[in-house]
């Protein structure tokens, strides 16, 4: 269900553009591990790189009802592509939520362009789920500040254009922390050596070293100190991103299997007329219907500017969880075939994983839920 | 240089197509309809030219009225505007009716240079441009793979099946083009919203100064008689090799005249 034409104009054009580009080379890159930087920018050229942006500074101006079955849709074909979609999407949060109306001109329209790529600086070594205690420090020098530390995790590190840096400007907890905004190219800003990942191998990631890196101060995002309160927004945003990817995983998923289960034959019947395979088709459809349904709901609540970060929280958690599951059942489902590398569910499999620990393990989501039923 | 692109709404050349039973004409209802393969190859020419040269881009199209869909497919890739020579008295046309709309409306237009692909996926008779250049009086460049402007002259490459010819004329001229000369772009989402605002002409037989006779399945120089389904598809030759394996697949390749 879409609310407007042109959104149904748009997901005609990103499955065109899924089909034609992106599942026929996504089996070729996740083997070599290689980034496609390039149909990156052909997503970009299309207009899908600022989707729920204003128009007025180069945006899509679309809601995250759409945008986000955009996502689902891209990640059908390929997830590496479609989470490069979301942390584009959430690096440029800062600026268009944040930003003075100055930054916002002088910024956002190469950002949401098409031909630039977003990082978002927030992890560290020492960990990911307490941001509040990070280490990397940004203290003021003349017009800018100089960054020094190490963050983790760091999609597109090496290949963004921007990185959003949240390092510490004041005192210790969370009201200490700032938002700046780096050019790739800043001295002293080191993408490290790629991290061997499990999946999404296609998508690279590495940690980023700051070593006086000096931003100017016309790069700050917000005050001095709101830098926190920024990053867990934007994680809301980017949670329900993750969730959309989630669910488009695990419909390639059972697509893929059912598809199998269909052809596939055993004591002279097809293996989805026995009900052990059936009713296991059958739950992965209703988890990937479930999981999609609750991820729109949030989106519509946040569409509508109703407080949404509790439904964010519990769509990923729910919909990453449902793709693990999924995932997990269609290699079953395929049997030996399925774990072999020949079909692609062994990777799908692969790449669930991640879903339930970034943009917040599905543990901080549980917590983010049972702390709003604990203070009602 | 103001540019005309030829644009025509065909079925898709994926789906399973047909002739309608009734009068052997192209059946458009029960497929899917879409443009016309190489002329996304003619706009994206016509669209290079205009950026290093620029101009305005003209979608021409004559077709029924669900057309109007790939018209706007068409300008959603970056044309300016169009004309949609719409007729319920041009079902069934043949080439020469339809090549006379066609002049009849360029004529009205008054391009440096009219570009189409090198032939539909539903007639394939690839003689339209020629029809169009000779009914102008104008030079048929056809069936390039390479365009290159300078001021008012053209020079093609030219696609044969030996390799290709070198040539040239002046402007205005007729172009049609292989899908071996340029990738064509996808439309952007903007180029989508843009599309719904640009000026579409709508004309009529009448406007463009024909006679309803003139064209249709009535006034066409040629009839479709008879019609049958494709035989379906012979299994293949096995050949075991018994020392003899390089003759027998020779005698193959020869008995179907690949050698």
């Amino acid at each position: 269900m879409l609310p407007t034409e042109e959104a149904h104009d748009l997901l005609e054009l990103v499955r065109q553009i899924a089909d034609r580009e992106l599942a026929p080379r996504v089996a070729d890159f996740e083997a070599r591990g290689e980034f496609p930087r390039e149909l990156l920018r052909v997503l970009g050229r299309a207009g899908l790189l600022g989707l729920p942006y204003p128009t007025e500074h180069g945006g899509g101006g679309q809601p995250y009802e759409v945008y986000l079955q955009v996502l689902e849709e891209l990640a059908t074909r390929w997830l590496a592509v479609a989470e490069g979609v979301s942390v584009h999407t959430l690096a440029c949060y800062p600026v268009a939520t944040h930003g003075t109306d100055e930054q916002r001109k002088r910024l956002l329209p190469d950002m949401l362009g098409g031909e630039l790529l977003g990082a978002y600086c927030l992890s560290e070594p020492s960990g990911g789920s307490d941001p509040a205690s990070m280490s990397t420090r940004a203290r003021r020098d003349g017009d800018g500040y100089l960054i020094n530390g190490t963050k983790s995790w760091i999609t597109h590190a090496g290949h963004a254009d921007f990185y959003n840096v949240f390092c510490r400007t004041g005192e210790a907890g969370p009201h200490g922390i700032s938002c700046l905004l780096a050019h790739a190219g800043t001295p002293g800003l080191a993408p490290q050596a790629r991290e061997r990942t499990m999946g999404l191998r296609s998508s690279p990631v590495a940690q980023v070293v700051f070593d006086d890196a000096r931003v100017p101060a016309d790069r700050l995002m917000g005050d001095e100190g709101t830098g926190f309160r920024i990053a867990m927004q934007a994680l809301d945003a980017g949670r329900l991103g993750i969730a959309a990817c989630a669910v488009g995983l695990a419909q390639a998923a059972l697509d893929y299997a059912t598809d199998y289960a269909r052809e596939r034959e055993q004591f002279g019947r097809r293996i989805v007329d026995f009900q052990g395979l059936g009713f296991l088709l059958a739950d992965m459809a209703t988890a990937v219907s479930a999981a999609r349904a609750l991820v729109l709901s949030a989106a519509r609540l946040k569409d509508a500017g109703l407080p949404y970060r509790v439904e964010a929280a519990k769509a990923k958690l729910f919909a990453t969880d449902a793709a693990m599951r999924v995932t997990t059942d269609a290699v079953q489902v395929l049997g030996g075939y399925g774990y072999v590398a020949d079909h692609p569910v062994e990777r799908y499999m692969r790449e669930a994983k991640v879903l339930q620990i970034v943009e917040g393990t599905n543990q901080i989501q549980r917590l983010v839920i049972s702390r709003d039923l604990a203070t009602g | 240089m103001n540019i005309v692109v030829l644009v025509k709404q065909v079925p898709d050349s994926g789906s399973e197509r047909g002739l309608s039973a009734d009068d052997k004409t192209v059946d458009r209802g029960s497929a899917n309809n879409v443009i016309n393969e190489m002329d996304e190859y003619a706009i994206e020419e016509a669209l290079k030219i205009q950026e290093a040269h620029g101009g305005e881009v003209t979608v021409l199209t004559v077709g029924p009225q669900q057309a109007a869909e790939s018209i706007r497919k068409a300008l959603s890739m970056g044309p300016d505007k169009a004309m949609h020579v719409v007729d319920d008295a041009l079902h069934g046309s043949c080439a020469l009716a339809t090549s006379k709309v066609l002049a009849a409306a360029i004529g009205r237009l008054s391009p440096d240079l009219v570009i189409s692909g090198a032939e539909s996926t539903d007639g394939r008779v690839q003689v339209i441009p020629h029809m169009i250049a000779e009914r102008l009086g104008i030079a048929a460049l056809t069936g390039a793979r390479k365009l290159v402007v300078d001021g008012a002259t053209l020079t093609v490459e030219r696609q044969t099946d030996e390799g290709y010819e070198v040539v040239t004329a002046a402007t205005p001229a007729v172009v049609s083009v292989w899908d071996t000369i340029n990738e064509p772009r996808y439309p952007s989402f903007k180029g989508i919203m843009a599309a719904k605002k640009k000026p579409v002409e709508t004309l009529s037989l009448a406007d463009l100064g024909i006679a309803a006779d003139e064209v249709g399945l009535s006034g066409a120089s040629s009839a479709v008689v008879e019609a049958g389904k494709r035989p379906p598809r012979q299994g293949g030759t096995k050949v075991t090799d018994e020392g003899d394996g390089g003759v027998k697949l020779v005698e193959f390749l020869a008995s179907e005249k690949f050698v």
